[in-house]
C-alpha cells in the first residue's frame, strides 16, 4: 500500500510538469505584451526592452519555463504584474477561503444527497424517488450564478438576513455561497447515489443477508451501501476538485475572496503571472485530491486494495 | 431486539405440535411486469417431515428456487406476487408474520444455501464477519464470542479458522460455497434449504461439499430441502423426491419410488436422457422440445406437447393428483386408466 | 447474445427495427417526451426568431420611454434599463445557447471520437500516451480550462464555442475509448478479422455502431453542461458580450438592477434552466431506452 502511494505520488510529478508546461506555453500565446502591461502606455520602447531583459522575457520559452519551475520548487512563482504581490503568497492567502467554502458545501452535499439517493433507490418509483429525481433535474439545470443571484435577491435584498458579498460577516457570509456551490452537486450526487444503490440492490448477496435474518435497515446500510460507495466517492472527489480548482463563477457572484474570484479578476486584468501560478497550483492540488480518492477506494473495497498491492 | 417471552413460549408449542418442518398448500407465485405475467409456481403442495431430506428435481425455470424463496418470504414484491392457502414453517405461517418476526425465523429456524457462491457473498465484508453476523443477531452473544463461533464454523466446513479475516475474493469457488454453508448453518437451523449447492462447482469439489452437507445434516438432525437438476446428487443425498415441471409438482415419492417405480412421463424422460454406463452404445433419448414459456402456459398439462403418451384430454385439463397406497403421488391424466403404464420399468 | 446477433446482421432493416424499438421505449418515458417537445419548441423558436422579432429594433433597439417596466400585459417579461422588451431579448437568445451547445458538442465529438476509437482499437503505446494526456487534462477543472482557452483565443462567440469544444474533447475521447474496449475483444470482432476484414471496415461497421449509444447519451447531456458553462463565461465577461442577448450576458447586465428590477435576472435564468432541463430529460430518456440492462 505504502509502495503504491509512493508510486502514485511520483506519477503526479510528470503529469504536473506536463500540464504546467502546457499552461505556461498557452499563457505565453496570450495576445498582449507583458512589458507593456506592466509599464503602461507611456513607456518608451527602450524602457520596455530593459524590462524584458530584466525579466528574462527574451529567452526561449523552454528556458523561461525551466526558470519558472525552479522558482516554483522554492515557493517562488513570480510577482503580480499589477501590484507586485508575490503570487505564491497570494495563492496561499486565498486558499483558506476557497477550502472553507469547498468543505462547507461538500458537507452540505453529502449529508443531504446520500440519504436522499439511498431512499430514492430503495423506494424506487415511489413518490420519494420521483420527487428526488425531479429535484435533481432542476438542480442540474440551474446555472450556479443564477441560483446565487436568486438567493441574493431573496435573502439579502428582500429579507436582509444574509450578506450578499464578501466574507466579512463570519458564518453568515458562508451560507449563500455554500448553498450556491452545493445545489448542482447535490443534484449530481443524489443521482449517483441512487444509481449506485440500484446496481447493488439487485445483487445476490443482499438475498443472503436477508436470509440470515437481518432487518431491511441493516441490509441497506451494512450490506448495500457499503458496496455502493465507490461511485459515490468518485463523484465527491470530482466535486471537491472542481470546488478547490476555484468555484470561479460562484466566488465571483458573491465576491468571495478565494482563489476563483481572484483568478477571474486577474484574467480580466491580464495579470498573467498570477493566472499561470494559480492554474499550476490548482493542478497540483487537484492531483492530490484525486490521489486521496484513489487511496480511499482501497479502504472501501478489499479487492482494490489487493490490486494496489499487486501493482 | 425486542423479544416477547409469551410469544416465544407459544412458538415452541406450535413447533412441537407441527409434525412437519414445512407444510405448504397450494403455493402460487407469479411475477408481474408491465409487459407480461410470468407464472413461476402454479399451486404446489409440499410436506417435509422432520429429519428428512427432500430433493426437488426439475430443469431450469421449473420454479424450484422461486418456491423455496417463498418459504422464507424472500420473493421481492413487486414484481412478485405470492399466494398460498398456508406456508407453515415449523408450524408458523410465514405469510402472517411481521417483518421483525420474519427476521427472527430467517437464518435461525430456516436457512438457505444459495446457488452461486461467486455472487452470494458480500465482497466488501470479511467472511468471518459474514458468518458471525447472524450468530450475533440470533444468539445475543458478544462480538468476540460470535467471531470465535464463526471461526469454529469455518473449521467445521473445512476452512482454516485463521482465514476468517479474509475477504470472499481471496477464496476459490468451492471454498466460497463452504463459507455459504457455514453462514447457513451458523445458528444450527432446524430446516435447511440448499439451492443447487454444487452446480457451480467442479466435480471433485462437488463430492466434498455433498459429503460435508450429509455429515452436518446427520450431526444436527436438520430437515433439508435440496434443489438440484442432477439426479446423481439426488440419489446420494435424498430420502424423498419431488419432480417439478413448469411450476407444478408432477411426481412425488420416496427415492426408491421415483427411481425404481417411475410413474410420470416427464420423470421417465429425465432418466432416459442420462447416459447409461452399462450400455454405452445406446443413444441418449433427450426429451424433445422445450419447457413452455411460463409467461404463456398452455391450458392443459404443461408437459403434454413433449409427452409421448399425450392424449386429447391432456391438452384440455390440468392433471389431478393421484396418490397410491404406498404414498407415491403422480399428477398425470393418463393414470385415470388403471391399465396405463410407462415404458420404463425399474 | 442479443448484441452479437444484432451486429452480425448489420443490415439496414435490423438497424431500422432497433431505432423503432428505441423510439417505442423512449415514447413511454413521460419526462423524456416532455423534454423532447420543449427542446423541439426551443429549436423552432431559435430558427424563427428573425421572423418574430426584428434584431435591430426589437432586440437591441433602445426605447428609453419604456425603461424598467415590470412584467405585465404590455411587456410579458418586462423591459430593461434601455426599454428593450425582455421577452424579445430572452426569446432571441435561445439561438445563441442552442447553437453554442450543439456546435461545441459536435466539434468535441468530431475530434474526441476518432481519438478515443483509435486509442481503444489500436491499444499499446499509442493508447498509453493518449490516456496519459487525457488524465493530465483531468487535473485542470473543465471550466477553468475553458476560461484559459477563451483568454488565449480572445472573447467572441466563435472562440467561446471552440474553447468549450476543446474542453469537451477529453470527455468524449475517454468515453469512446471505454466503450470501444468493451466490444473490442468480443468474438465477433475476432471472426470478422479471421475472414480478412480490414481495420477500417471493422471500426466503421462493427465498433462504432456498438459504441453509439453511450456516446449519443453523453453528447446530449454534455450539451446541457456546455450551455451552462457558456452562460457562466458570458456572465463573468469572458463570453458573448452585450448587447447580444445571450442569456448569461443578460444575467450579467441584470445584476446591477437587482434591487430595482429583480425580474430582469429571473427570466434569462429560467430560460437556461428550462433549456438545459429539457435536453437532459431527452438524454436521460435516451439512456434508458438504449440501455437494455435497465429494461426490466
Amino acid at each position: 500500500m505504502a509502495k503504491y502511494i509512493t508510486k502514485r505520488i511520483l506519477m503526479i510529478i510528470p503529469i504536473v510538469i506536463f500540464v504546467s508546461f502546457v499552461v505556461y506555453c498557452v499563457m505565453d500565446l496570450v495576445p498582449g505584451d507583458p512589458a507593456r502591461t506592466a509599464l503602461g502606455d507611456e513607456a518608451t520602447e527602450e524602457q520596455l526592452e530593459i524590462y524584458r531583459e530584466d525579466h528574462g522575457l527574451n529567452e526561449p520559452i523552454v528556458v523561461r519555463y525551466a526558470h519558472y519551475i525552479g522558482g516554483l520548487l522554492h515557493g517562488d512563482m513570480g510577482k503580480s504584474i499589477y501590484n507586485n504581490e508575490d503570487v505564491w503568497q497570494l495563492y496561499f492567502s486565498k486558499l483558506p477561503y476557497t477550502l472553507l467554502l469547498a468543505v462547507a458545501s461538500v458537507i452540505l452535499t453529502v449529508i443531504t444527497s446520500i440519504p436522499l439517493g439511498i431512499l430514492a433507490a430503495v423506494k424506487r418509483n415511489e413518490w420519494v424517488d420521483t420527487g428526488a429525481s425531479a429535484l435533481s433535474f432542476i438542480g442540474l439545470a440551474m446555472p450556479n450564478f443564477w441560483i446565487g443571484l436568486l438567493l441574493i435577491i431573496l435573502f439579502s435584498v428582500h429579507l436582509g438576513w444574509l450578506p450578499s458579498s464578501g466574507a466579512g460577516a463570519g458564518w453568515k457570509s458562508l451560507i449563500l455561497p455554500m448553498i450556491t456551490c452545493g445545489t448542482g452537486n447535490m443534484a449530481a450526487l443524489t443521482r449517483t447515489t441512487r444509481s449506485a444503490m440500484l446496481d447493488v440492490l439487485r445483487q445476490d448477496y443482499l438475498r443472503t443477508a436477508r436470509a440470515k435474518g437481518l432487518n431491511e435497515h441493516l441490509v441497506i446500510i451494512r450490506h448495500a451501501f457499503k458496496n455502493a460507495q465507490i461511485p459515490i466517492v468518485t463523484m465527491i472527489g470530482t466535486q471537491c476538485a472542481t470546488l478547490v480548482g476555484g468555484a470561479l463563477i460562484t466566488e465571483r457572484v458573491f465576491a468571495w475572496p478565494g482563489i476563483g474570484s481572484y483568478l477571474v479578476d486577474s484574467i480580466l486584468k491580464s495579470d498573467y503571472e498570477v493566472v499561470t501560478g494559480f492554474v499550476i497550483m490548482t493542478a497540483v492540488v487537484v492531483s492530490l485530491i484525486l490521489l486521496l480518492v484513489d487511496i480511499i477506494y482501497a479502504f472501501m473495497d478489499p479487492r482494490i486494495k489487493a490490486e494496489y498491492a499487486r501493482s | 431486539m425486542f423479544y416477547d417471552g409469551n410469544v416465544s413460549a407459544e412458538r415452541k408449542e406450535e413447533k412441537k405440535q407441527s409434525k412437519y418442518a414445512i407444510d405448504v398448500e397450494n403455493l402460487r407465485v407469479r411475477y408481474e411486469t408491465s409487459s407480461e405475467v410470468v407464472m413461476a409456481v402454479n399451486g404446489i403442495d409440499l410436506q417435509l417431515k422432520r429429519g428428512v431430506t427432500l430433493g426437488i428435481v426439475g430443469e431450469t425455470g421449473a420454479g424450484k428456487t422461486t418456491s423455496m424463496l417463498s418459504l422464507m418470504n424472500l420473493i421481492e414484491t413487486p414484481p412478485g406476487v405470492v399466494e398460498a392457502d398456508h406456508i407453515y414453517v415449523n408450524g408458523t405461517d410465514v405469510q402472517r408474520l411481521s417483518a421483525a418476526e420474519l427476521c427472527r425465523i430467517r437464518g435461525n429456524e430456516i436457512a438457505m444455501i444459495f446457488q452461486d457462491p461467486m455472487t452470494s457473498l458480500n465482497p466488501v465484508m470479511k467472511v468471518g464477519e459474514q458468518i458471525s453476523e447472524s450468530i450475533m443477531l440470533h444468539g445475543r452473544v458478544s462480538k468476540k464470542d460470535a467471531m470465535e463461533r464463526a471461526a469454529r464454523m469455518l473449521e467445521i466446513v473445512g476452512i482454516s479458522p485463521s482465514r476468517a479475516s479474509e475477504y470472499p475474493h481471496q477464496f476459490s469457488g468451492g471454498m466460497r460455497q463452504r463459507v455459504g454453508i457455514a453462514i447457513a448453518l451458523a445458528c444450527k437451523p432446524e430446516i435447511l434449504i440448499a439451492d443447487e449447492p454444487t452446480t457451480a462447482l467442479d466435480v471433485t469439489i462437488q463430492a466434498q461439499v455433498l459429503k460435508l452437507m450429509k455429515q452436518l445434516k446427520t450431526e444436527y438432525g436438520t430437515s433439508m430441502i435440496l434443489i438440484t437438476h442432477d439426479l446423481g446428487v439426488v440419489a446420494r443425498m435424498c430420502d424423498e423426491v419431488a419432480v417439478m415441471y413448469a411450476g407444478r409438482i408432477v411426481e412425488q415419492g420416496t427415492l426408491k419410488q421415483i427411481f425404481n417405480e417411475t410413474l410420470h412421463p416427464y420423470t421417465e424422460g429425465l432418466f432416459n436422457s442420462l447416459p447409461n454406463i452399462h450400455n454405452r452404445v445406446a443413444s441418449l433419448k433427450p426429451i424433445p422440445g422445450l419447457m413452455p414459456d411460463p409467461a404463456n402456459l398452455p391450458q392443459g398439462c404443461a408437459f403434454a406437447k413433449r409427452c409421448p403418451y399425450a392424449a386429447q384430454a391432456c391438452y384440455a385439463e390440468q392433471p389431478a393428483r393421484k396418490t397410491y397406497e404406498d404414498g407415491h403421488s403422480v399428477w398425470c391424466t393418463a393414470y385415470r386408466d388403471a391399465e396405463f403404464h410407462i415404458k420404463r420399468k425399474g | 447474445m442479443d448484441r452479437v446477433e444484432k451486429s452480425c446482421k448489420n443490415s439496414a432493416g435490423v438497424r431500422q427495427n432497433r431505432a423503432l424499438a428505441v423510439w417505442r421505449q423512449f415514447r413511454r418515458n413521460k419526462g423524456a417526451m416532455i423534454g423532447l417537445i420543449i427542446t423541439a419548441a426551443l429549436i423552432l423558436l431559435a430558427v424563427s426568431a428573425d421572423f418574430i422579432w426584428d434584431y435591430e429594433t426589437d432586440v437591441i433597439g433602445m426605447n428609453i420611454a419604456d425603461r424598467m417596466i415590470s412584467p405585465g400585459t404590455k411587456y410579458l417579461f418586462g423591459t430593461d434599463n434601455y426599454g428593450r422588451d425582455m421577452l424579445a431579448r430572452v426569446g432571441y437568445g435561445a439561438r445563441y445557447s442552442l447553437v453554442i451547445g450543439a456546435v461545441s458538442v459536435l466539434f468535441g465529438l468530431f475530434v474526441g471520437v476518432p481519438i478515443g476509437t483509435s486509442a481503444g482499437y489500436l491499444g499499446g503505446r499509442y493508447d498509453t500516451i493518449i490516456m496519459r494526456m487525457i488524465d493530465a487534462f483531468s487535473i485542470v477543472p473543465s471550466i477553468l480550462l475553458t476560461i484559459l482557452m477563451v483568454t488565449v483565443l480572445g472573447t467572441s462567440l466563435l472562440n467561446l464555442m471552440i474553447a468549450l469544444a476543446i474542453s469537451t474533447i477529453p470527455i468524449f475521447a475517454r468515453i469512446t475509448r471505454a466503450s470501444v474496449l468493451t466490444v473490442r475483444y468480443n468474438e465477433y470482432i475476432e471472426s470478422a478479422k479471421a475472414i480478412g476484414a480490414s481495420d477500417f471496415y471493422i471500426i466503421t461497421k462493427y465498433i462504432i455502431p456498438n459504441c453509439f449509444s453511450p456516446i449519443l447519451v453523453q453528447a446530449t447531456l454534455r450539451m446541457g453542461t456546455n450551455i451552462i458553462s457558456a452562460a457562466g463565461l458570458s456572465y463573468i465577461g469572458l463570453g458573448v458580450a452585450l448587447p447580444t442577448p445571450e442569456w448569461g450576458a443578460l444575467l450579467s447586465a441584470s445584476k446591477q438592477f437587482i434591487i430595482q428590477a429583480p425580474y430582469l435576472c429571473f427570466f434569462p435564468g429560467l430560460a437556461i434552466m428550462i433549456t438545459v432541463m429539457s435536453i437532459n430529460l431527452v438524454g436521460d430518456g435516451l439512456r434508458d431506452a438504449l440501455d437494455p440492462k435497465l429494461k426490466r
